[in-house]
């Protein structure tokens, strides 16, 4: 019997993240999701610059690798060149809240009929370990190295609350993928935003509370154990918007 | 083989561009060889605009008219600016509503059209770049109905076609000066 | 040959796009090119076509790589300042092999620099604009009837050689107008793009778009196989035009604007019995290198009149090799020089100075 298998959406090359990191639970998801639906046939996944660069050799769907930061003006274009398509960006937060932020929140703002993949674990690690505009106040990183000063550096983003003051976006959710329960309510997530482009809603982001044992420089555990009393405390999980719903409880 | 080399200047507003544009499509219906080059910038908005056009018998070569043959000049500081430049033996048309003194070269023709107070006393303000171009055209003895009236009819949108019997009568009233 | 409208050279572009199958276009808007993305803003919806106002030049050339990435003709255009922050996506859209036509309507640079003429991105051009080894074929229009059928064309050499073309154009020609037959456009069809992201339809194995690769060995034959293609284009893509140049002593090399000046220029020189020739290239890269080495033959000196401090003359001097003088006669900064000051330049060559 089958209990558990790899979905069909992902390719056989083994993943080259660290122990530990989560990004491979979350590409699952993304599979997953893809499988689930039946679109692996129409999906075009663009990839970003950072530890997910190599997304292009990991999903079995057409993949284009953006430059760092342009993923979502570069979906922006596969989508209004085949609207039928279905056009997903998976992006760190370095790529997606600081080089990219303004491709960010001007396809939010246009409610680009997208699907963003947010991965935030406060750290650039494809470069070994440098501060992420996601990064806490004191957090130790290699270009913070006696905790991030903000007075020098300046605050971390909340991505989801200050997308969330657009009227642009059609749906923004918080969630992470500590434990078997957060898993399950991430990948329901990921597969609302996959459904609202299906849907023609609009720009759907999944902003994912992800890990990074190696730069944070914890053990596997530790770091699950972290997002909880770290992370989560500065980024609540939560809906951040949801138009389509907010619409439904008013016609009520 | 002829070449004769125009240059339009005036405020913004005046429809130097305009006037200019309509000038290069009466070339073209007339089979010549045309451009027509515009100054652009910020002085589009409210300063001093101009607009080089070139109507030939063959290829235009540089769009630049550096030496115009006819210089036309709706304001003073136009005049001032371009006099010195006119091709001796050119023309200088001028307005003398808005222009006070006179063309001080004595190796040009000067010709001077009181436009804007014609314009506003025969009801058509706006109209006063029409009615240098009309004094041009029976000064260069290229004053032709049918071409002038397809000319108007590129150059006016079909949404203002009203407007074409108006500047035909500014072009007409400028030609009879 | 059909009815001839006035046109502005920015507008023929516009239309040529449309004409050549163009339904995507993106730009952002900057001085002296802007007529270009209103043109677009107002056909483009009546078409079935994409007109978007990007949030930047960098925005605006990576939507272009995704529609590329499509397999669609797509445009973006702007002017020198802006085509600086596009470079970055021209480096990606040739390490990715994407065809799209980049349109650059020059002005006076560095820095915002200044509105007017110019010709100074030349380096830029011709030298790809952005990081790595590659080029773009870079084309250069001299009327507002070629503004039209250099766009065709740019498209048609994007897509068979998997490569941007960029229109390099200058304010001049974008903003001018003169008499255009675009019902003479030809337009031939666009070839099968296998490679192109449409989704696998699960009956194929996924394509991928991308630009790296983090084994040098690799990434050392893509750009090899590149540059093969590359030399195929210099062997049979270089265009010019020549001017008077069957006995021309004194030559003259010039593109854009700057060869109109220089035709009336040369005509002056004729009309005293100097035996003055142009060069006018039409592809910029590939530079007409073969054109110049044979008028090296004959001519006694080659004159590069340029809207710069002078770029094009490096590749003048080593497309004649180096076996005739070659002198500069330049206006920067968006001045651009007169016939007469071409014509002086061409009577001190001919007395044998400098």
């Amino acid at each position: 019997m089958v209990v558990f298998q790899k979905p069909k959406a992902l390719t056989d090359a083994p993943f080259h993240y660290c122990p530990g990191c989560t990004h491979g639970i979350i590409h699952r998801l993304v599979a997953e999701v893809i499988d689930e639906l039946g679109i692996e046939g129409k999906t075009i996944g663009i990839a970003p610059v950072g530890c997910s660069v190599m997304a292009y050799d990991y999903f079995n769907c057409d993949m284009i690798e953006a430059a760092h930061g342009r993923a979502p003006a570069v979906a922006t274009g596969v989508k209004r060149a085949n609207p039928e398509n279905v056009v997903f960006t998976y992006q760190g937060d370095g790529d997606l809240a600081s080089i990219g932020m303004a491709e960010t929140v001007h396809s939010a703002a246009r409610n680009e009929n997208i699907t963003v993949i947010f991965i935030n674990n406060a750290i650039y690690g494809m470069t070994g370990g440098q501060m992420a505009p996601t990064s806490l106040p004191g957090q130790v990183t290699q270009t913070s190295p006696y905790g991030r000063d903000v007075k020098a550096c300046g605050y971390p983003i909340r991505v989801c609350e200050m997308l969330s003051e657009l009227e642009g976006p059609e749906y923004l959710e918080r969630v992470t993928v500590n434990s078997v329960a957060n898993v399950r309510k991430a990948k329901k997530a990921i597969k609302k935003a996959f459904q609202n482009q299906i849907d023609g809603k609009g720009f759907s982001l999944v902003e994912v509370i992800s890990s990074c044992p190696t730069n944070w420089g914890m053990t596997p555990q530790a770091a699950l154990k972290w997002i909880d009393e770290k992370m989560i405390p500065y980024y609540p999980l939560g809906v951040y918007k949801d138009r389509s719903a907010k619409k439904e409880e008013e016609t009520k | 083989m002829k070449t004769t080399q125009f240059l339009f200047s005036g405020f913004g507003g005046q429809g130097i561009l305009f006037a200019g544009k309509f000038l290069a499509y009466k070339g073209l219906i007339e089979g010549k060889q045309v451009s027509w080059l515009p100054s652009y910038g910020p002085e589009m908005r409210g300063g001093t605009a101009s607009c080089s056009v070139i109507v030939s018998d063959e290829a235009v070569g540089s769009p630049i008219v550096s030496k115009p043959d006819v210089l036309i000049a709706m304001n003073l500081p136009s005049l001032d600016r371009f006099e010195s430049a006119v091709a001796p033996g050119g023309i200088i048309f001028a307005d003398s509503t808005l222009i006070e003194r006179k063309v001080t070269r004595t190796d040009v023709k000067a010709i001077y059209i009181p436009a804007t107070k014609l314009a506003s006393d025969n009801g058509f303000p706006t109209l006063a770049n029409m009615i240098l171009l009309g004094r041009i055209f029976a000064e260069l003895g290229e004053f032709d109905d049918t071409n002038v009236e397809a000319a108007l009819t590129k150059v006016i949108p079909a949404k203002h076609a009203d407007m074409k019997e108006i500047n035909l009568k500014a072009l007409r009233l400028g030609a009879e000066q | 040959m059909s009815e001839k409208v006035l046109m502005k050279g920015n507008e023929a572009i516009a239309e040529a796009a449309i004409v050549a199958g163009c339904r995507h276009y993106f730009g952002y808007p900057i001085t002296p090119q802007t007529e270009i993305a209103a043109y677009m803003a107002k056909k483009m919806p009546k078409i079935g076509g994409t007109f978007l106002q990007a949030e930047s030049e960098i925005a605006a050339i990576n939507m272009v790589y995704g529609v590329s990435s499509a397999g669609l003709r797509v445009m973006t255009s702007s002017s020198s300042p802006g085509v600086s922050l596009k470079g970055e996506g021209l480096s990606y859209l040739a390490g990715a092999d994407l065809p799209a036509l980049i349109v650059n309507v020059q002005r006076g640079g560095p820095g915002l620099g200044g509105i007017q003429p110019s010709q100074s991105d030349y380096f830029q051009a011709t030298r790809g604009g952005g990081h790595g080894d590659y080029h773009m074929i870079v084309l250069a229009p001299s009327s507002v009837q070629e503004m039209a059928e250099l766009t065709v064309k740019g498209f048609e050499l994007a897509d068979t050689y998997r490569m941007t073309t960029m229109i390099l154009a200058d304010g001049t020609m974008g903003q001018m107008m003169e008499p255009v037959a675009l019902d003479d456009l030809k337009v031939n069809p666009m070839p099968e793009k296998p490679w192109a992201t449409t989704g696998t339809g699960m009956k194929r194995k996924h394509n991928i778009v991308n630009s790296l690769f983090l084994k040098p060995e690799e990434l050392e034959k893509t750009n090899f196989e590149r540059y093969e293609r590359y030399a195929k284009i210099q062997a049979t893509e270089a265009r010019a035009e020549e001017y008077r140049m069957e006995d021309a002593e004194i030559c003259l090399a010039a593109f854009g604007i700057a060869a109109r000046v220089s035709k009336n220029a040369v005509d002056e020189a004729r009309k005293m019995g100097i035996k003055a020739g142009l060069i006018r290239p039409i592809t910029l890269w590939p530079f007409p290198n073969e054109v110049f080495r044979k008028a090296a033959d004959h001519a006694k000196a080659f004159i590069s009149v340029e809207l710069s401090m002078g770029q094009m003359i490096e590749d003048v001097r080593l497309a004649s090799e180096c076996r005739v003088p070659v002198t500069l006669c330049n206006r920067a900064g968006g001045m651009i020089p007169t016939p007469d000051q071409v014509l002086d330049a061409i009577v001190t060559a001919a007395k044998g100075g400098h």
